[in-house]
């Protein structure tokens, strides 16, 4: 499968009363019980065939990229965590940006507009690694990848998660 | 956290099933009984080991807006000006980290305008410049890493 991620550029998916209403009853996370459709349907005044057909279409539409478990990285090992943002010349970019991405190593690969002088980065490739010496030797592929496109490039570690909730849609 | 939590969390990156009893078929593959699967889940989120569990939406797709930004958070206010930025609903997630730009937050709203007010909002409680980085390509999104 490509590693190129669904769902860009496309029309926003149209939603109705239900699918928002599901979105708000999971945004917290599914129900840990032994039929959560079931307890999701319950709670909407719909059949857990329904919450399912439905859930599979937001998967399907891009606008749930998967349902599963989101791991805080320090705690499963990944102590280390760059942020890697670098100068690609704009003409290569985009031939450049998917090869990054497909590095196994990198979880987030986007174009973003540099803020000039400050900052002259184009490219954001996220790498976690056990420790920093693990995420340099994964950026120092990544800029071998780049070549000659390559101007420059700086690493921004974490050193703290200050909030991680993910979405919230006002009730 | 022991080798069963690991295999949880490997397990638990791709697709959870879209089925009548899914703990029960996920934990079947793990050799563990759906009460177990059920209670480690439960441990886990309460331990932060896991952040969250359940689908995750990509607003955009729904017509709202996702965006990065950053601070550059004069060290002695750090901590108050993350407590103001994180007290906005609009913000999904926030991380120090170490360059001048020491504060990096994701807007997520519904709408592609409740980003422009949720900005000035920061700009207005503290008094900072935000820097705006909206993603114009996305390359590629898959957060998985292997426990």
């Amino acid at each position: 499968m490509s590693r190129e991620s669904r769902g860009h550029g496309r029309e926003p998916v149209v939603m109705d009363e239900v699918d928002r209403q599901l979105v708000l009853a999971t945004q917290n996370g599914l129900p840990l019980v032994s039929r959560p459709y079931a307890t999701l349907g319950e709670q909407l005044g719909i059949a857990a065939t329904d919450v399912m057909a439905r859930l599979a279409r937001m998967l399907e539409t891009g606008v749930v990229r998967r349902i599963g478990a989101v791991p805080n990285h320090y705690a499963i090992g990944y102590a280390a965590n760059g942020m890697s943002v670098w100068d690609v010349a704009d003409e290569r970019v985009d031939e450049l940006g998917p090869a990054v991405g497909g590095l196994e190593f990198v979880t987030h690969c986007y174009r973003r507009p540099r803020a000039l002088p400050a900052w002259p980065y184009n490219l954001f490739a996220m790498v976690h690694g056990r420790d920093r010496q693990e995420v340099e030797a994964k950026v120092a592929a990544i800029r071998e990848l780049l070549g000659e496109a390559c101007r420059g490039h700086e690493i921004l570690y974490s050193s703290r998660i200050l909030k991680k909730t993910g979405l919230r849609l006002a009730g | 956290m022991d080798d069963t939590d690991r295999a949880i969390i490997n397990a638990l990156q791709g697709g959870f099933p879209l089925s009548e009893e899914p703990y029960r078929e996920v934990a079947a593959g793990l050799g563990l009984s759906e009460a177990e699967l059920i209670a480690r889940l439960e441990r886990m989120l309460k331990d932060k080991i896991l952040t969250r569990f359940g689908p995750m939406f990509q607003v955009e797709r729904m017509g709202g807006a996702f965006v990065l930004a950053a601070l550059a958070v004069p060290e002695e206010r750090f901590d108050a000006v993350a407590e103001q930025v994180n007290a906005l609903p609009e913000v999904a997630h926030n991380y120090r980290r170490e360059h001048v730009l020491n504060m990096w937050f994701v807007l997520a709203t519904e709408t592609p305008e409740g980003i422009a007010r949720a900005v000035d909002r920061i700009e207005a409680v503290t008094g900072l410049k935000v820097h705006a980085f909206p993603k114009e390509r996305e390359y590629f999104v898959e957060m998985r890493l292997k426990a």
